[in-house]
């Protein structure tokens, strides 16, 4: 999820929003400079900042998209590296195994917090989450799978009967060879 | 379970990529030890070496020869003959050559004295069984060579020393001729003959020593008969008891012409004492002759009078004569009284003065005195000192001089019939039986030492100083309980009917103890120990009473002859109580259950099959009530070929009402054909064996359900033309039938035949498989089998669901009579060893992988891992069967080295060896005793769950402390960087 993270990460500390929309001039404490007339200056930027919303949020829509695809290209990676581990049970695999168990399970946790850079009332965040979380269930699908290509998961009666004690009997019997 | 598959699989691998199981030089006697014994002695000669160590030669009832050190008593050289090689006789010839006479009297060998090399062997045949006697005469040459003297299996044999040739023959071919004593007067030329023939006759036979010509031939008959043995007064008298054991007859035979006189005993003393036997001593003009009550001694003066020198009521022990000069015998004279014992040496010559009295203190545990051998040596100021060996009744070995015991060893234990375990008390302040003291400098300095070995700096002094204190780290010999369990009483009874508690730390003594019920009494004329039972195990409830051991022994030979239990505890070694029973014990059954106390029920079976329940409380009696119905016994008569089950009926009718006996009635029997089978050998599982799991997991995740059963018994049975010696049968004549038969119901539940197969059968029977092995007459190999059973009825438990969710009955309890579908694998592999013994590793969990334990004829323990022997090997196996850990299959079983749990040392006369878990699950405490005692601990899978003795603590500690560092350094420059940061 280095992806994500680095919007977020990059992200902005601190930030001066320049485009003030904002028209009533008693929302301020400080009044407003002689001459300057704030109905005019919106009038006359009002097609230029309407562009550059939607500018954004196209923007934000997209790297939302990306955002969501991003494990797509990890799901591939991880299938190569399992493939590469082989089906035997050493610190390899069982390493490999267990991040891709852990990547999914970790970023769906935190899928709120990858597309909050890109929350706004008119992006439509649903569909990048919804594939994003697809995606991630699909790693984890393929790190349950990989478990049990290596044996590690019950899914035999084996697994289940392996410690089970013996059977008592009822009856006793004992003797043998006269002393 | 992920967890736990995991755990296996690490199992696995540690298994997998381990099977040798060596140790390094340094490691030995460092959780193992030995010690080496060697019997009874029964005769004891003394080397007359001027010069070198002095030694004394000994012949054991283990048939042991040895050569011990009679400064310390240790073992110079020492010889085992085998088991049916009894020795009849030792003495030391032309003062270097150690002669024995063995197997009856036809094996004669020589031995050099100083390294124990054999020199030579004779076969010495003869027409009849007979008593054999040895004499090595000084002073008889025959052209520059010293003559050997043997009589034996009824034929007189004059040997060379130097090479063993036999120089000329007698033989003594008369029909009832039964030879008594064979007489070579010193000085001549003779070789007297006498014995007795049909019953009352008196024969003397005179041999030219120097060719065996019969001289003379003298015969007189005595109408009253003689009755055992006789006793050499003089070169030319003895001494017999008549018929009745009443009159005693003195015979002479000087000049060839026999004499005799005849004194009823009761002319000599006054009291009527019974009959008498003579007790056997070479004392010139001394015999003694002993009752039930009294030991008297007698003095023969001139021609036949007889003379009562004394009469004494305690327990006496005479040796033989011994010349201190030309004309001067000496003997010891051992006497009892309460803690001490009194010696002292007398000429024989001079009754009333003493040569030597000294008192001895003696442990009570020794009981009695059973043998006395005497040596002189000469003190300083020219006079002549005495030493004498005794053999006490716990069959231990003593050497006393001058008052004093100067060493002795504890011989009985090369005769172990029984060994049992018992753990340590649990460590609490004022508890700990033996402290161990530290010193705190000693205690630096021997870590200092460590450290310097784990930094390599130690030099080779030291290193052996490290070396000797890991060998006697006091922390494997405490006297408390270990968190693994390694620490443990071996309570192990000896034939003598001594019980010794052993430390498996370092294979001490902790305690003797002399089974008082195991003594000569009226009622109980010749007690013997027959086995020993955990009579009480405390761990739950009643953990502040004592283990203890039950001792079950019986007075007689014969099995209805009535038994005798002892219960000793084994912290103390004190006797707690003894039962003397009114019935006999033919068998004793020790049942799953215990009672409040702790206390494991005991049934014992006797002569007539009816069952007595032990301890006899009303707490036992209501539990064994409740099991009642569920409880039966079979016996195995061998002789018959009958196996027979029996189940409890009711209370014993017509006897004293007991309510703790009980009747039985015949449940079901199996009868073998005697025309052609003998029953050879029968193994059942061990009581306190613990099975971790009843499935097996075989390759590709299948499951196979085990059939473990405490019931089953591995019966073999060979043609009864074949159960002699391997070699004497053809191949078509000989066969075996291995049988595992249900002992509840009698069911047969597989039976198999080894055709051109004989025995002996060593079997070992664990979990759900059972062992065994016996000789192929066809491949002219011994061969290993292997069974394995399987319950088939369980085999369909396979849904998954069923078993997440608990819905099966694989746990529930089954009854027997639940007719069991099983099926079993058996696979067979040659095997070079033949055995003496076969054991097989226990745990405490059963998770552990399992090693065989073989006791060579080499008399060495060898480690075979079970995985040698599955019947699931095939020539070429699957991946996944390898994956399984399946070994290819070979012809034969493979002998590793490494494997050797005994590595360089032997445990002669191996008899027995015992497992016991331990409480770490990965290792087992290993018993095997013979004549030799050897002890360690094994770990079939490794130490997969402790940290092994050569884990470097000290890299660990270091690792630690440079990765604090680190981690305090890093910090510190990450710190300054960050303030760095923050100022640019």
């Amino acid at each position: 999820m280095e992806k994500g993270k680095g919007i977020m990460g990059s992200g902005r500390r601190w930030a001066v929003d320049f485009s003030d929309n904002s028209t009533a001039p008693s929302s301020r404490d400080i009044p407003d400079p002689p001459g300057f007339a704030r109905a005019s200056v919106d009038q006359d930027d009002s097609t230029v900042s309407r562009q550059k919303k939607d500018a954004e949020s196209n923007w934000k829509t997209q790297k939302a998209w990306e955002v969501a695809q991003a494990p797509f290209k990890n799901l591939l990676m991880m299938g190569f590296m399992m493939w590469m581990a082989g089906n035997t049970v050493h610190l390899f695999s069982i390493g490999i195994t267990f991040s891709a168990l852990w990547q999914p399970i970790s970023a769906l946790q935190g899928v709120g917090k990858v597309f909050e850079p890109y929350k706004d009332n008119k992006v439509d965040l649903l569909g990048p989450k919804l594939l994003f979380i697809a995606l991630n269930l699909g790693g984890l699908a393929l790190g349950v799978w990989k478990l049990n290509t290596l044996g590690l998961l019950p899914t035999h009666a084996s697994d289940w009967v392996s410690s089970l004690p013996p059977a008592q009997e009822v009856e006793y019997s004992g003797g043998g060879i006269p002393l | 379970m992920a967890i736990r598959s995991f755990f296996l699989f690490i199992l696995f691998f540690s298994s997998s990529l381990s099977p040798v199981f060596s140790l390094y030089e340094d490691q030995v006697g460092l959780m193992d030890w030995h010690q080496q014994y060697i019997g009874k002695v029964k005769q004891a000669v003394f080397s007359s070496q001027r010069a070198g160590r002095k030694r004394v030669v000994v012949s054991t009832e283990e048939n042991v020869i040895a050569s011990l050190d009679l400064r310390h008593g240790e073992i110079f050289w020492r010889h085992l003959l085998g088991a049916d090689d009894v020795i009849d006789g030792i003495d030391i010839g032309l003062g270097k050559y150690v002669i024995t006479l063995s197997s009856g009297g036809s094996i004669l060998r020589s031995w050099n004295l100083p390294d124990g090399q054999m020199v030579w062997e004779s076969s010495l045949q003869g027409p009849k069984h007979s008593k054999s006697f040895l004499l090595v005469p000084t002073n008889l040459k025959f052209d520059k060579d010293n003559v050997l003297v043997v009589f034996s299996n009824g034929r007189l044999h004059a040997i060379s020393c130097i090479d063993g040739e036999v120089l000329w023959k007698k033989d003594f071919e008369a029909e009832s001729f039964e030879v008594q004593q064979v007489i070579l007067p010193p000085g001549s030329d003779l070789i007297h003959v006498v014995g007795f023939a049909a019953l009352s006759q008196f024969e003397m036979y005179q041999i030219n020593a120097k060719n065996g010509e019969l001289l003379k031939h003298e015969s007189a008959s005595f109408s009253s008969g003689f009755s055992g043995q006789v006793s050499l007064v003089s070169t030319e008298t003895v001494v017999a008891l008549d018929s009745t054991g009443s009159i005693l007859l003195t015979i002479s035979f000087q000049d060839g012409k026999i004499s005799s006189q005849q004194t009823p005993i009761s002319n000599l003393v006054e009291d009527s004492l019974g009959p008498a036997v003579i007790i056997p001593s070479s004392v010139s003009g001394i015999f003694a002759i002993k009752t039930d009550a009294v030991t008297i001694f007698i003095r023969v003066i001139g021609k036949g009078n007889l003379e009562v020198v004394e009469k004494t009521t305690h327990e006496i022990a005479v040796s033989d004569a011994l010349s201190i000069s030309e004309d001067q015998q000496a003997f010891a004279l051992i006497q009892h009284a309460s803690s001490e014992i009194h010696l002292t040496v007398k000429l024989a010559h001079d009754w009333d003065g003493n040569l030597l009295k000294e008192s001895v203190k003696m442990d009570r545990q020794r009981g009695l005195v059973h043998k006395v051998f005497i040596n002189n040596y000469i003190r300083t100021d020219r006079s002549y000192g005495f030493r004498v060996l005794i053999v006490m009744e716990d069959h231990s070995l003593l050497l006393l001089q001058q008052g004093e015991i100067v060493w002795s060893r504890e011989d009985g234990l090369a005769s172990i019939i029984d060994v049992t375990t018992s753990e340590l008390p649990v460590e609490r302040d004022g508890v700990s039986v033996a402290k161990v003291e530290h010193n705190l400098f000693e205690w630096l300095k021997g870590h200092m030492l460590k450290l310097k070995g784990t930094l390599m700096l130690a030099s080779p002094e030291d290193m052996a100083a490290i070396q000797s204190m890991r060998l006697k780290s006091s922390e494997k010999s405490k006297m408390t309980r270990d968190h693994n369990g390694f620490r443990k009483l071996l309570i192990v009874l000896t034939r003598a009917g001594k019980l010794f508690a052993l430390h498996t730390g370092d294979g001490r003594i902790v305690w003797s103890y002399l089974l008082r019920s195991l003594h000569k009494s009226e009622a109980c004329q010749s007690p013997i120990g027959l086995n020993l039972y955990q009579w009480q195990v405390p761990h739950h409830h009643a953990m502040d009473e004592n283990p203890s051991v039950l001792v079950v022994s019986r007075c007689g030979p014969s099995s209805d002859t009535s038994g005798v239990l002892s219960f000793v505890d084994t912290y103390t070694g004190k006797e707690l109580s003894s039962l003397s029973l009114d019935h006999a014990v033919v068998q004793v059954i020790p049942l799953p259950y215990t009672d409040s106390t702790e206390q494991r029920l005991h049934l014992l079976i006797d002569a007539d099959k009816h069952a007595h329940l032990y301890p006899k409380t009303s707490g036992a009696l209501s539990i064994f009530k409740r099991e009642f119905s569920n409880i039966y016994w079979y016996s195995v008569e061998d002789q018959n070929g009958i196996i027979k089950g029996h189940a409890l009926k009711c209370k014993c009718t017509g006897e004293v009402a007991d309510e703790f006996c009980f009747d039985t009635r015949d449940l079901w029997s199996v009868v073998f054909p005697s025309e052609s089978e003998k029953t050879i050998a029968t193994v059942t599982r061990k009581l306190n064996e613990v099975v971790h799991t009843q499935a097996k997991v075989v390759a590709d995740q299948d499951v196979m359900y085990k059939y473990i059963s405490r019931n089953l018994l591995f019966v073999a049975t060979v043609a009864p033309k074949g159960s002699g010696e391997i070699g004497s049968v053809t191949p078509e004549e000989s066969w075996l039938v291995a049988y595992l038969i249900d002992t509840v119901t009698g069911r047969i539940l597989h039976r198999v035949t080894h055709h051109g197969s004989q025995g002996p059968v060593h079997a070992v029977f664990s979990e759900n498989w059972v062992v065994y092995h016996y000789f192929n007459l066809r491949a002219h190999r011994y061969e290993m089998s292997v069974i394995e059973i399987y319950d088939q009825s369980r085999a369909d438990n396979k849904d998954v669901w069923k078993l997440v969710l608990g819905k099966h009955n694989l746990t529930s309890p089954i009854s027997l009579f639940s007719r069991p579908e099983v099926i079993t694998k058996s696979q067979s592999y040659f095997f070079t060893h033949s055995l003496k013994a076969i054991a097989v590793t226990s745990t405490a969990k059963g998770i552990t992988s399992k090693q065989l334990l073989l006791g060579t004829i080499g008399d060495q323990v060898l480690a075979l891992d079970k995985r040698f022997l599955d019947p699931r090997r095939t020539v070429n196996p699957t991946q996944l069967e390898k994956e399984e850990g399946i070994i290819p299959l070979t012809e034969s079983l493979p002998i590793i080295p490494q494997s050797y749990v005994t590595h360089a040392l032997r445990v002669e006369g191996l008899r027995g060896i015992i497992t016991v878990p331990a409480k770490l699950e990965s290792t087992t405490l290993v018993f095997a005793h013979g004549v030799d005692l050897f002890f360690t601990q094994l770990a079939p899978s490794r130490t997969y769950d402790s940290l092994t003795e050569d884990f470097s603590y000290a890299l660990l500690l270091i690792t630690i402390v440079a990765l604090v560092a680190a981690i305090f350094v890093t910090w510190r420059l990450s710190e300054r960087k960050e303030l760095q940061e923050k100022w640019r």
